[in-house]
């Protein structure tokens, strides 16, 4: 298996110098600095900045350089908005990110996978129908909506100072990032995770459950009709046994796909979620920069988020090796 | 093989099943009674869509409860509970214990993502209080029992790495190793090619007689039955229309549906050879559109005024004869050399 792994990553990494390759080209149509300076710039601020991050060197030596810094993981060069090291930054949004995207999926992945067991095991009775209808209505609804409506009754009528429900507008504690303040005080910890970040969880929940209990439901649907399944209620297994280990482990392949398609989201984050929470997470810090004109920063995070593709992937052809043993890794 | 003095294993009396499908009420299997005895093969044969499968699955109580209606008046006796109208929890303890099934596909029957040994265990953890060392030699032994070579590697494959016949030869193994009461083989050997048929039938007769294991083989390969059956039930559009020990059946055909189907077996060193083997005319009747009288009548050679208004009761005709369902039965012996050596 590891033998696959890295032969993997080699074949990957002339697609990731292609990749670094096509983000600089295109980032360099027009010139950065000027976006960023704007048009009356004095030369001498212009050439700071320029040098700042080597942009007067030919673009070849430029590309190689990036690179290197990319091979060496050093993310030294800072942002030219806010004066800071690029590594610096990124390691405070991914935290923040996480803490809203890793429940997220793991709720949502959860649910919606169980809710496709029982609807496709009452297929066809009051329960599926319900089930589906809600489903159905929870999608076609706007995640605008959710944010508004959320923030409106969950964040300020009953929720806020001496509301009945723990969650706030928006805000972030950064003392969520940080493992001591978990391991120091738990409660305390978990107290304020609810109140900054419960609320978008629960959002980005319900918004994703439409489309994923659809979809695991009819993978389910599929495995309900298999003749294994048959051969498993013949051999005296209960509906349990049946639903949670012939019909799941086969399902595997299908819910790794779903799952760590949206992998890569656990550290670009929901942009719209991040703005709207104000959580300083990736999405809000790449939009920030991106509005900015902060070249430097959305230049590596771009290098960075094709980084988190291309692992996934392979990740995911790993995992399905895991679960079906028919699945050969060569 | 019927000893007069033995209690049958399993008593199937009135069975009805319907279904409820988009264009109404339809039955399926409509009152089939019949008995098994311990250590007896029984063959239930028919045309696709004739009702047999659907019976062995009611008898199993397979069928999926939102569409499928047992009739209340049906009886599936067996070992002192009727199993039409037994919990789910009182059938989960008959599955695969006292009653088992194998089916058609042995290339899906078994599941794709455990070993073999898995689904061996499976069973036996369901129904005996052994232990997993117990188990596991347990597992092997059934392999073994079943003739699959070098079983203590074989328990840990998986079923993609075994031919569709070792696949069975699995599926078997798992039906018998809580030693059952009955074996329901639906179509056991109707995916695999012909020499494997006949070791998959020859091991399961064999297994019958050291275990004493009732078979239900449903088919529709009546070179199959010949070779294994001790008695035939010949189904046609959800109704019994005959029932006969094999020599009897395959010596004196009654019923012009059986007569049919058993000349159109290929027969070994058969005079005419080189020409097409006998059809039966037309098709099976929708079971929306059954007539009133015989459902055979459409394509029965033999029709007359009263086979359409009247249907047939299944009866013995004269004393002596087997129960066959037609107002006018054949009653002359078939010179039919379709003998013991098919499948």
């Amino acid at each position: 298996m590891w033998s696959y792994v890295v032969r993997r990553l080699l074949y990957n990494i002339p697609v990731y110098l292609g990749i670094i390759l096509l983000v600089m080209a295109s980032l360099r149509v027009n010139d950065p600095v000027t976006a960023f300076l704007g048009k009356n710039a004095t030369e001498e601020s212009y050439l700071a900045i320029q040098q700042n991050f080597g942009l007067d060197r030919p673009f070849i030596v430029q590309y190689f350089d990036r690179v290197w810094n990319i091979v060496t993981f050093d993310f030294s060069a800072t942002s030219w908005e806010q004066k800071r090291p690029i590594g610096e930054l990124v390691a405070d949004a991914v935290p923040a990110t996480a803490m809203i995207t890793v429940p997220a999926l793991v709720i949502t992945a959860g649910i919606s996978i169980l809710i496709g067991l029982v609807c496709s095991f009452f297929r066809g009775r009051w329960i599926d129908k319900t089930l589906m209808l809600l489903a159905v209505l929870g999608m076609s609804i706007s995640f605008l909506v959710y944010i508004i409506v959320g923030q409106y009754f969950f964040g300020y009528q009953f929720g806020g100072d001496g509301g009945i429900l723990p969650f706030d507008i928006e805000g972030y504690d950064v003392r969520l990032s940080k493992l001591s303040f978990w391991l120091g005080s738990p409660f305390e910890a978990i107290g304020t995770w609810m109140r900054f970040c419960g609320l978008p969880v629960l959002i980005s929940v319900i918004v994703a459950m439409g489309y994923d209990t659809r979809f695991y439901r009819a993978v389910m649907v599929e495995e309900t009709g298999r003749d294994y399944i048959t051969t498993a209620r013949a051999k005296g297994a209960t509906s349990t046994k049946i639903m949670f280990v012939h019909m799941l482990k086969n399902a595997m392949i299908p819910i790794i796909t779903r799952v760590m398609i949206s992998l890569p989201f656990l550290i670009v984050g929901s942009i719209l979620l991040e703005v709207f929470f104000s959580i300083p997470g990736m999405g809000r810090t790449l939009i920030g920069a991106i509005n900015a004109k902060d070249f430097p920063v959305v230049e590596y995070m771009s290098a960075l988020f094709a980084a988190v593709v291309i692992l996934t992937v392979i990740l995911t052809d790993v995992l399905y090796a895991v679960v079906d043993p028919r699945v050969r890794l060569s | 093989m019927i000893a007069g003095d033995r209690k049958p294993v399993l008593e199937v009396r009135g069975l009805t099943t319907r279904f409820r499908t988009d264009r109404g009420i339809v039955t399926a299997v409509d009152d089939v009674n019949f008995d098994v005895y311990p250590g007896e093969t029984i063959g239930i044969v028919g045309e696709s869509g004739c009702g047999k499968t659907v019976t062995s699955k009611t008898i199993m109580r397979l069928l999926p409860e939102q569409n499928s209606i047992i009739d209340p008046s049906s009886q599936i006796l067996f070992g002192g509970t009727n199993l039409a109208t037994a919990s789910e929890s009182q059938m989960r303890r008959v599955r695969g214990d006292k009653i088992a099934m194998i089916f058609q596909e042995p290339m899906t029957s078994l599941n794709p993502v455990f070993t073999v040994g898995w689904q061996l265990d499976e069973a036996l953890r369901y129904h005996t209080k052994l232990s997993k060392k117990q188990r596991l030699e347990r597992s092997i032994e059934m392999l073994r029992l079943v003739e699959i070579p070098n079983p203590e590697q074989r328990v840990k494959e998986y079923p993609h790495q075994l031919s569709g016949g070792m696949r069975q030869r699995v599926m078997i193994a798992i039906a018998l190793c809580c030693e059952p009461d009955i074996l329901i083989a639906d179509e056991p050997t109707t995916a695999l090619d012909v020499t494997i048929q006949a070791q998959i039938l020859a091991l399961m007769d064999d297994l019958r007689k050291k275990l004493n294991t009732a078979i239900l083989l449903i088919t529709h390969d009546l070179g199959v039955v010949a070779t294994v059956c001790d008695r035939i039930i010949v189904m046609y559009a959800g109704r019994v229309i005959e029932q006969a020990p094999v020599r009897d059946l395959f010596k004196r055909p009654q019923h012009p549906y059986t007569k049919a189907l058993l000349e159109s077996i290929p027969k070994a060193g058969n005079k005419e050879h080189g020409k097409r083997l006998p059809t039966i005319k037309g098709i099976v009747p929708s079971l929306f559109e059954l007539p009133a009288g015989c459902r055979f009548q459409d394509r029965c050679e033999f029709k007359q005024q009263r086979c359409i208004d009247e249907e047939p009761r299944l009866e013995p005709k004269a004393q002596g004869d087997h129960p066959v369902r037609c107002h006018f039965p054949l009653n002359q012996d078939v010179d039919l050399t379709v003998s013991q050596s098919s499948p």
